[in-house]
């Protein structure tokens, strides 16, 4: 069952400072459709747009950010939401309840000035009104304990916390209500390896448990790797491949996916490690046609010129190139 | 150990506290030594130009104080040593313009004029100036924020003689509602009566508002920008992701984090707005240390300028101590580490 | 340089309103070349005239066209003003590197000393040195001591970038290069430092020359030169105001308030053009 359908979804950031206009086409046509309990990847390296498709999906969107095309429909059980076209109102009733985020940077998304709890309490009211204090507190202890996290947390400030438990704080902040979805926004960059495990344990247990669908944002393919179901990768604002995880490591399609798992280290695998030449493209002066088509080693004429279209090829599996469309004798 | 950070800062709040004095007070020993000539002589010879008779024996006890305190008998080592032996025992000298008259009880007769002005008129400005600064900052996009940031630019650069000239031609010349000058209209004395307290806000309303605009102002800009950044942090973001009420972001979130350098930024600017409480004072004859200061100048009264220099240095170094120590209440990661 | 003013001309409002007012200002001030009367001569006209065509200002109680003592006064608080800000860049630029390059111990005692400097309250100490001057004073010496107490502020500033630099990869490059110090300061460090020392300059300008209005109230600056603030002074010493003769006191109040908030808007203005923010959505387009 579809949760989450995104068509042709198109957000760029546009600013104008001492007569320099500027628009960086940070999502550029986006299409994908996620479903209820699986927890989805979208991968790519930094500066290909995820973070802002992230915003866009969380409704988060601010100026200098503009939707300038597209639609992102939420299926809750009773009809379809349009997230992009909710008044303030109608968007705080959903948030936290129906979506919620884990950002980027747990470091500094609690407030400094503020005991956790009173966090949490803040949150908490927004949405329900609060009867008694002791059993908010314990249904808070009860919350923060399913996670691993000892009841001083609450107490504490967020400095006192290691990165590791600021980041179980805020999963734990963000599953509260036990959304329907959390939009997971590179949760475990800036965190070492081993609580990096431990993190992402605790995602898939929540998943497991909770049956929601958590959208994880990443570029490092190990955590894909780890516990999406399925994965999008996104190159220059667009999906560019979209598989099973399986078929995604043991059977990608696109050149930039392949490279993206050549560059994963392997253990006992002591090859040499190419990187992709070139750099990552400057989104506000995008090249023209398949995004990735000027450091691509299999670039043809049609790549300059033409943006490959998404097409599927397997079983539910997705690839915008032109190389495969023309291989599957599809296009042109 | 709990005790370690908030101990260790309060420590070295009080060194700086201490090293403010003792560069203050040097700066204004050495001052009177650039003089080309002799300070004491051409001290007393200012004074008796200015019309001053004083009797010999007077002369000659002013004399010796002033020798001891900022002449230039022995080395310069010697004369500083002296020099500060004077001080620690609280002894500033016998005025010269109200011989006998020692300076330190000139002092302590202005200073509850300057301190009451300069504090409410210091934390009336900081916080009011604060608040709808940072309410303007939140609420960037609206007319009235606009355009008192506009009005605020141009209140802003005003230096603080300026403000206070404008004010006293505006409400006590042209339009007479306040009073000219003093601290208490004439014959109205020190008590607990409604006529006491309405003399002294009456007297006082003018000489504080002057001080509160322009410092208002510059606190308004600050915060208004602060904000600004503020909003983009990313615990606001989140906050605002989970949909909590604009109002509490606004207060708890927003302007509570945005005061954290708005305290330090008060211990800071003390300095610059005692300036301009000295100089409004002078505008509004307003019996404190400004006043006192320019009357102590205009009579060439040598010892009672240098009193009131190093009782202001003194005086501003422990109020900033006392806002540098209250700082740790705002800020949780001082006070628990 | 032109190409920044020509961009925040077109661009930032402010600026354009700031820039107008100044040269408006400047050229103002350079009239006073053409004066017809001296400065320090008077009854030179009949005193005590409101302002007319043909003395735009009016005149004083010593018969001096305030018009053209206005152009003397603004040129030479422009020139105070300056003169101070460059001073005290020598003592801001020195503190701030050296504190910014330093790091460690030396930092934190010259910013303990830095910190000294800002907090103390400096008219207390500059009404003591005119008062020990008094004959001797002159706008110049003025300027001097100014710039010697009023650096600590910029300096602070200075370091921060200086901070901000040492930290970022470029610098790390020219180091691993095998760049010396002096070298990566020059050539890499000042294209960033400078904005900053020329918007404190502004900064300064601005403290300094409301600092002398203050004390020449008081009669303590250099009585004889015409500023904007012994101008006031000589109107009040004639109770200008009591005896109607207003225009003394309101041109060099006007014509100053004009001169502050234009540097003020500058500043603000170029603040916020080398912003690294806004720095960076200018790159591009």
């Amino acid at each position: 069952m579809g949760i989450l359908k995104v068509e042709d979804l198109k957000a760029y950031y546009m600013t104008d400072v001492y007569g320099i206009k500027r628009t960086v086409r940070a999502v550029d046509g986006v299409s994908i459709e996620i479903n209820e309990n699986e927890i989805f990847g979208i991968a790519g390296e930094s500066s290909c747009g995820k973070t802002t498709l992230m915003k866009v999906l969380s409704g988060a969107v601010k100026s200098p950010l503009t939707v300038v095309g597209g639609k992102a429909l939420y299926s809750f059980g009773d009809g379809s939401l349009d997230i992009l076209s909710l008044q303030e109102d109608e968007l705080r009733k959903i948030r936290w309840k129906s979506i919620s985020c884990i950002l980027q940077g747990s470091m500094s998304v609690l407030n400094p000035v503020r005991r956790i709890y009173k966090t949490f309490r803040d949150f908490v009211e927004a949405h329900q009104k609060i009867e008694k204090k002791r059993d908010f507190m314990r249904r808070m202890r009860d919350h923060l304990g399913e996670l691993g996290l000892p009841r001083e947390v609450l107490k504490a400030y967020p400095h006192h916390l290691s990165g590791g438990m600021k980041q179980r704080v805020t999963i734990a902040l963000a599953t509260i209500f036990k959304p329907n979805v959390i939009i997971a926004d590179e949760p475990t960059t800036a965190l070492d390896v081993i609580v990096q495990r431990g993190v992402l344990q605790l995602l898939r247990e929540i998943q497991k448990e909770q049956k929601n669908t958590i959208i994880l944002v990443t570029h490092d393919m190990a955590v894909h790797a780890n516990i999406a179901d399925r994965i999008a990768i996104m190159y220059a604002g667009r999906i560019v491949e979209e598989a099973k995880a399986s078929d995604i490591f043991e059977n990608s399609l696109h050149p930039y996916t392949q490279h993206l798992i050549d560059s994963l280290p392997m253990i006992g695998d002591k090859s040499h490690r190419i990187s992709i030449p070139g750099a990552p493209p400057n989104l506000a002066d995008p090249p023209n046609g398949c995004g990735f088509h000027p450091r691509c080693s299999s670039v043809m004429g049609i790549c300059r010129e033409e943006v490959p279209p998404l097409i599927e090829v397997g079983d539910r599996h997705r690839v915008a190139c032109f190389l495969v469309s023309k291989e599957s004798g599809d296009g042109k | 150990m709990k005790y370690g950070f908030f101990f260790r800062y309060c420590l070295q709040r009080v060194g700086q506290c201490l090293l403010v004095i003792f560069i203050g007070i040097t700066i204004t020993f050495v001052i009177p030594r650039l003089a080309p000539t002799d300070p004491v002589e051409s001290a007393i010879a200012t004074a008796n130009m200015s019309g001053q008779y004083t009797h010999p024996e007077a002369v000659a006890e002013i004399r010796q104080a002033l020798t001891e305190l900022y002449g230039l008998e022995g080395g310069i080592l010697e004369q500083y040593f002296n020099f500060w032996k004077r001080l620690l025992k609280a002894d500033l000298g016998p005025s010269y313009s109200s011989f006998p008259t020692p300076v330190m009880d000139l002092i302590r007769r202005s200073l509850p004029w300057t301190v009451g002005l300069l504090l409410t008129s210091a934390f009336i400005a900081w916080a009011i100036g604060n608040l709808i600064g940072g309410l303007a900052g939140y609420f960037s996009q609206r007319g009235w924020a606009r355009t008192l940031g506009v009005f605020c630019m141009a209140i802003r650069p005003t230096p603080y003689y300026i403000m206070a000239f404008v004010i006293l031609v505006l409400f006590a010349y042209i339009l007479p509602i306040f009073p000219l000058s003093g601290g208490l209209a004439i014959g109205v004395h020190f008590s607990f009566s409604w006529r006491f307290i309405t003399s002294l806000l009456k007297h006082a309303f003018l000489p504080s508002l002057s001080l509160v605009i322009v410092s208002g102002g510059a606190w308004f800009l600050g915060m208004n920008s602060l904000v600004s950044n503020i909003v983009a942090e990313d615990y606001v973001v989140y906050a605002e992701m989970g949909g909590v009420s604009n109002r509490n972001i606004l207060f708890r979130y927003v302007m509570r984090n945005a005061l954290l350098p708005q305290v330090t930024g008060l211990a800071l600017q003390l300095g610059m707005i005692f300036n301009g409480a000295l100089i409004t004072e002078y505008v509004f004859s307003y019996p404190g240390l400004g006043y006192l200061t320019y009357n102590a100048v205009f009579s060439g009264d040598y010892g009672l300028v240098i009193g009131i220099a190093i009782f202001s240095i003194i005086g501003v170094a422990v109020a900033i101590l006392i806002i540098d120590l209250a700082y740790p209440l705002f800020d949780p990661r001082i006070r628990h580490q | 340089m032109i190409s920044t003013i020509k961009n925040l001309y077109e661009h930032d409002r402010r600026f354009r309103f700031a820039f107008i007012v100044i040269i408006g200002i400047i050229i103002f001030s350079s009239l006073s070349f053409f004066s017809p009367y001296d400065p320090s001569s008077s009854y030179d006209v009949p005193s005590d005239q409101p302002p007319s065509i043909k003395y735009f200002f009016g005149t004083s109680s010593r018969g001096q066209d305030i018009l053209w003592k206005m152009t003397f006064a603004i040129r030479n608080s422009l020139l105070f003003g300056i003169s101070t800000a460059l001073l005290s860049r020598i003592i801001s630029i020195l503190v701030g590197l050296t504190a910014g390059y330093k790091g460690g111990i030396g930092d934190r005692i010259l910013m303990s000393i830095n910190d000294s400097f800002i907090v103390i309250p400096m008219l207390p100490l500059l009404i003591l040195f005119n008062f020990i001057f008094q004959e001797k004073m002159n706008l110049f010496l003025l300027s001097l001591i100014m710039a010697c107490l009023g650096w600590a502020w910029d300096a602070r500033l200075i370091r921060s970038q200086v901070l901000s630099l040492k930290e970022r990869e470029f610098t790390r490059t020219a180091v691993y290069s095998g760049m010396k110090s002096l070298p990566i300061t020059l050539k890499e460090h000042l294209p960033f430092v400078m904005p900053i020392v020329f918007a404190t300059m502004i900064n300064n300008m601005l403290w300094s020359m409301g600092l002398e209005v203050s004390l020449a109230v008081l009669g303590l600056s250099d009585t004889d030169t015409p500023t904007i603030g012994t101008t006031i002074y000589w109107a009040n010493q004639h109770q200008a105001l009591v005896a109607g003769v207003w225009w003394w006191i309101a041109a060099p109040i006007v014509i100053s308030t004009f001169l502050f908030v234009g540097l003020y808007l500058l500043f603000a203005s170029l603040n916020q053009y080398i912003d690294p923010r806004t720095r960076l959505l200018r790159i591009g387009g």
